[in-house]
């Protein structure tokens, strides 16, 4: 596979190599945090809404601003805001480990509002049946909701997976690494025109290879 | 077995349902039929307390269930199956785990589940259906998997609002009968709401019919001739007593 590679490529791999296994820690921790505390976040939202199982007007509106202002920030800006609670979380300001942690912060609000949204789309009618049949809110959560919705929560986070790519290119402003740094740094910074043409180009096949990888699952989980 | 008593809902100034007294005799087919907007959905509603109501009693089994809160509601559930117009089934789920979902939600052991969802299944001539999805059903087929999924559980009531609606004629006396074999095979009590005046005359016995939130009459059938002179209610009490099937004007 080498000899085929551009030679520019070759020079640079032990360095793209690292840069890729950053973004690979800043992306699959923010992926993580979508799922583990997005999912929760979004169904609960939804689930607070008017008219829905839990309605409480106060914990939406409050939870819905958070999630509002959160997404509404401009991600550099974001990442600077946060210094000082990365700092107090993570003992540091820099380097991948802190930067993965804003990137977790918009991964949360990101994916619950997607959540939320794929959630609405599940029929009120199955809700109600569920309902009738004697189904606690976990029931509901699980046998019905998570169900109905698997697709489109699947789409929504390959669509939010490629927003982290895209937000952990700009990483490189608290040191966090990252092959969208790289490409800033050797490429545009050290006037290697070709060097950052190829890393797009790789960002490029990445960004496919998940766009296909969801849709297709979506569409293979989906018998509705 | 199943009982309201004085029993009102209102929806802000709205009063959808007025005072309402009615008893259900344990193993009847009971109608509930009137006009669009007559209360008849809000109130079979009411009776596994989709929609609580505001005053009055629910009765099911001699006990209060208005009063009941969170997991004694559930459990009330569990023994009134519902269906609807809409089947409201879950398209990611086979037929087979559709109705297999109130077993589980009654957290019965899964080796016992097989058993019983196919019970159901034979029972409304779908066993050779169990690993198609929803999709691949026709709707009278889609409201037998509901009727299974309702049944699985074994209830002593089944709640049926508008089960035919969607449905065309011939699909209907499908269902009706499906229904029937219900009521005589399992000694199911059921109550159907629909405001088809040949769905109610066909299936019940004792027709309650509604209008502006109250009850106008409840009738004992007796199958004879039409008299489409009257308006409103009295049209279907009319129908109902002479065995017409058109609906009022």
């Amino acid at each position: 596979m080498i000899p085929i590679l551009p030679k520019v490529l070759v020079e640079y791999q032990s360095e793209i190599w690292e840069s890729i296994v950053e973004s690979s820690i800043m992306v699959g921790f923010s992926v993580l945090a979508a799922l583990l505390v997005g999912l929760p976040i979004g169904t609960f939202l939804f689930l607070c809404r008017k008219g829905q199982l839990l309605e409480n007007r106060l914990v939406f509106s409050s939870l819905n601003l958070l999630v509002n202002i959160i997404r509404s920030f401009p991600f550099l800006l974001l990442v600077i805001f946060m210094i000082p609670f990365t700092r107090f979380v993570m003992g540091t300001a820099i380097g991948t480990a802190a930067a993965t942690l804003p990137m977790m912060v918009i991964a949360i609000a990101h994916y619950s509002r997607l959540v939320e949204q794929s959630l609405l789309d599940v029929p009120k009618g199955v809700i109600q049946a569920a309902v009738s049949m004697g189904a606690s809110v976990k029931d509901i959560i699980f046998k019905f909701l998570y169900v109905e919705s698997r697709s489109a929560l699947v789409l929504s986070m390959t669509t939010s997976t490629i927003s982290f790519i895209s937000y952990s290119t700009i990483m490189g402003v608290v040191g966090g690494g990252g092959i969208g740094d790289f490409a800033i740094r050797y490429g545009y910074l050290q006037y290697r025109t070709d060097l950052m043409v190829y890393i797009i180009i790789i960002i490029v096949i990445f960004v496919q290879i998940i766009q296909y990888s969801g849709i297709t699952l979506a569409r293979k989980i989906d018998k509705r | 077995m199943v009982s309201l008593q004085n029993v009102t809902k209102r929806y802000g100034a709205f009063k959808a349902i007025q005072s309402i007294s009615l008893n259900i005799k344990p193993g009847e087919i009971h109608g509930i039929i009137g006009a669009s907007g007559a209360g008849k959905s809000t109130l079979l509603r009411m009776m596994n307390l989709l929609e609580k109501p505001d005053e009055g009693d629910v009765i099911i089994n001699n006990k209060k269930i208005n009063h009941l809160k969170g997991k004694e509601i559930r459990n009330i559930r569990q023994s009134l199956g519902m269906i609807f117009q809409g089947f409201h089934l879950v398209g990611n789920k086979t037929v087979f785990d559709n109705v297999a979902v109130p077993l589980e939600i009654a957290k019965i052991a899964k080796k016992n589940r097989t058993e019983r969802v196919m019970e159901s299944l034979r029972f409304v001539g779908l066993e050779a259906y169990k690993d198609k999805y929803p999709r691949q059903l026709s709707g009278g087929q889609k409201q037998r998997v509901a009727i299974a999924r309702a049944i699985v559980n074994n209830p002593s009531v089944l709640l049926c609002d508008e089960p035919t609606s969607s449905l065309d004629p011939t699909t209907t006396m499908e269902i009706l009968e499906v229904l029937k074999q219900i009521n005589q095979q399992l000694n199911v009590t059921i109550i159907i709401v629909s405001h088809e005046m040949e769905v109610i005359r066909s299936l019940s016995e004792r027709v309650t019919v509604m209008e502006d939130g109250q009850i106008y009459e409840v009738v004992e059938i007796e199958p004879t001739g039409v008299n489409k002179s009257t308006k409103g209610a009295a049209t279907f009490v009319e129908q109902l007593k002479s065995g017409g099937d058109s609906n009022p004007s």
